[in-house]
């Protein structure tokens, strides 16, 4: 097995046994790996098999038929897109937010920064809920917005909003330790060195904290794709405009057609993890360019 | 809007979904009767029926313990019909399920943990009571909404949930087309009116409750289609901004009970299950029922129960010949439902 660690560091007489065992500073390895892989293997890696199995008992016909109509075909659109739009708009307000809370001093402070962590506490349904109770024609807010045409409530607008809701602490919390961890004086020096503001922020800032943003953008989208509970409150579930790809899941279990609803899943799940592939990817390619 | 009002449809749902997690964890919340338990009943139900069974649950405990001499422990499991159905079937140890619909119960009789003559256990093809699907609107009838065919007008718009994931949502749907039917309407005509009805729907709901939230908490819609049962509630807590319409003649909602015989049997509960089922037919259970604004059966008699008004009624096998045809032929993939919102160039 070769290794990326430059050869010196290890005598060449030593086998690669006890070279695992030397480096390994904390005890109680051995069992480590194995709670992991158990607890992976469980929580995530079994579930999953089943899902496929499931909808590949349809066969390659059956499957297309369940997860490829037109119908499947809008609600997925619906789910991808205002996700999208959801990770785009909480990837950038966590970086604002978390830049304000990190680098700014006002009063106040500390409770906002509790403030980050509500939308992780309460039931998503609630969220939902309120939401389209402020945003209807005769809610709070949607007395004012509706006569401008601003519908939040029964479109799409209104998932992308309790999408940002449910998806923005973790985008803020992500970024925050990162811009804590930077060097104020590398931004000093640059200063000094002649660099302008905004070339202080996008040559030597941004550098720094862009695979955090990346990192924010990939668990938001994850967030947003998953979530039901909010949606389907301020949606409306109209079919081919605001209905999303789990309410049609959904609708499949109500008529006991288990293997049809998991299709529609898979495809889903196929769809979140080729998208969060390229996150991955592209976030590793920033953080060589970074170093 | 108040803000009490909001704040008690939040804490409504969150509770509802919160119910939903426990059925789905299979751990019900109990019912103490304060005495040791000898035997101890999970009826797996639906949403509307939590306050009825709450009752219920007090009346056949102390009725037992008096007939038989052992102290009887009911627990209830409250959620969507269709995903408690699916819960019994993957294991939720139900002594009894009393659900909306027949489908339901016929699915766990289909996996086998029931038998499949459960229809025939108990009177009245196992519906200890009935319900009929009304209307509910704004107070004063403002769109003076009367029956089936106002509906029909252009400046009104309609609530009600999901038939594809709702129990509430399929009566309503069957009620609509069956209207136009009873009234000597064509199936082409019926198909018509109801396209028409769900065209001027703003908001499906995927449950019974949210749709109620939709209509009085947010003020959306002319006309809410429910159950009776549920039509009251939402009356009641409306502080008098709400009231109900009866049409002429609605759809009978038939929600059916059973034993499920593989979990008595193996519990060895089937005595108190099948009691427990039977009460609902007695006088004290009519009574109980009847308070909760569900139709009491009772052999023998024709006409609507004491207190509740006449109706003229059609069932399920009126409006689509059976259930069976009714969830493959409107509600199924490709069904009349889903053509509704069919783009016209697309086909499935």
């Amino acid at each position: 097995m070769h290794t990326a660690s430059p050869p010196t560091t290890v005598p060449p007489s030593r086998t690669a046994a006890s070279r695992a065992r030397r480096r390994a500073v904390l005890p109680g390895f051995g069992i480590s790996a194995a709670i992991t892989s158990l607890v992976i293997t469980s929580l995530v890696i079994f579930p999953l098999t089943v899902l496929v199995l499931r909808a590949a008992s349809l066969g390659p016909a059956g499957f297309l038929a369940a997860a490829w109509t037109p119908r499947a075909r809008a609600a997925y659109a619906v789910s991808l897109g205002s996700s999208l739009a959801a990770a785009v708009i909480s990837s950038l307000v966590g970086l604002l937010v978390a830049w304000v809370l990190v680098r700014l001093e006002f009063p106040g402070r500390r409770i906002l920064d509790a403030l980050v962590d509500v939308p992780l506490a309460l039931p998503t349904a609630v969220a939902g809920l309120v939401y389209s109770t402020l945003y209807v024609e005769k809610g709070w807010l949607g007395q004012w917005l509706v006569p401008m045409g601003i519908r939040g409530a029964y479109s799409l607008l209104g998932i992308v909003l309790v999408l940002v809701f449910v998806s923005v602490p973790f985008a803020i919390r992500v970024v925050q330790p990162v811009i804590e961890s930077l060097d104020k004086d590398t931004e000093e020096a640059a200063r000094l060195l002649g660099a302008s503001r905004s070339q202080t922020f996008f040559r030597v800032v941004l550098p720094g904290i862009l695979p955090a943003v990346v990192t924010a953008f990939a668990l938001s989208l994850a967030r947003a794709l998953g979530e039901y509970g909010s949606v389907v409150f301020i949606s409306g579930n109209m079919p081919f405009k605001t209905e999303i790809a789990p309410v049609l899941i959904v609708s499949r279990l109500e008529e006991f057609a288990y293997a049809e609803a998991t299709a529609i899943a898979v495809v889903l799940l196929g769809m979140s993890l080729s998208m969060l592939l390229v996150v991955n990817v592209l976030q590793q390619r920033l953080a060589r360019n970074a170093q | 809007m108040t803000l009490p009002r909001l704040l008690f449809g939040v804490t409504f749902l969150s509770v509802a979904s919160l119910a939903g997690l426990l059925a789905g964890c299979a751990k019900p919340t109990g019912d103490g009767t304060g005495t040791t338990p000898t035997v101890e009943l999970l009826n797996v139900s639906y949403d509307p029926t939590r306050e009825l069974y709450k009752d219920f649950n007090i009346a056949f405990a102390r009725h037992y313990l008096a007939e038989h001499g052992t102290a009887v422990s009911i627990k209830q499991s409250h959620a969507a019909s269709g995903s408690q159905s699916r819960a019994v079937i993957d294991g939720l140890e139900a002594d009894v399920v009393t659900l909306a619909t027949w489908p339901d119960v016929e699915a766990i009789a289909k996996s086998g943990l029931t038998r499949a003559d459960w229809q025939h256990r108990f009177d009245n093809a196992s519906i200890p009571y009935h319900s009929v699907v009304v209307f509910v609107v704004r107070k004063r009838n403002p769109k003076e909404i009367s029956d089936w065919s106002d509906l029909d007008r252009d400046d009104l718009t309609i609530i009600t949930p999901n038939p594809k994931t709702s129990g509430n949502g399929k009566y309503s749907f069957l009620a609509a087309w069956g209207s136009v039917l009873a009234a000597g309407g064509s199936a082409d005509e019926a198909r018509g009116f109801v396209e028409r009805l769900y065209r001027r729907t703003p908001v499906l709901d995927t449950g019974a409750r949210a749709a109620t939230a939709t209509f009085s908490q947010k003020g959306i819609g002319d006309v809410h289609l429910t159950f009776e049962n549920e039509a009251h509630l939402e009356v009641e807590e409306s502080n008098g901004s709400l009231e109900i319409v009866y049409p002429k003649r609605s759809i009978r909602v038939d929600p059916p009970v059973a034993v499920i015989d593989a979990n008595v049997d193996r519990k060895a509960t089937r005595h108190a299950a099948e009691a427990y089922l039977g009460f609902l037919y007695s006088p004290e259970g009519r009574g109980i029922v009847a308070k909760h604004h569900y139709r009491p059966w009772t052999a023998g008699t024709v006409g609507p129960p004491e207190g509740f008004p006449a109706i003229e009624m059609f069932d399920v096998e009126f409006v689509t010949g059976s259930w069976d045809e009714a969830m493959k032929n409107l509600f199924g993939e490709g069904g009349e439902f889903d053509r509704i919102y069919q783009p016209a160039k697309a086909t499935n």
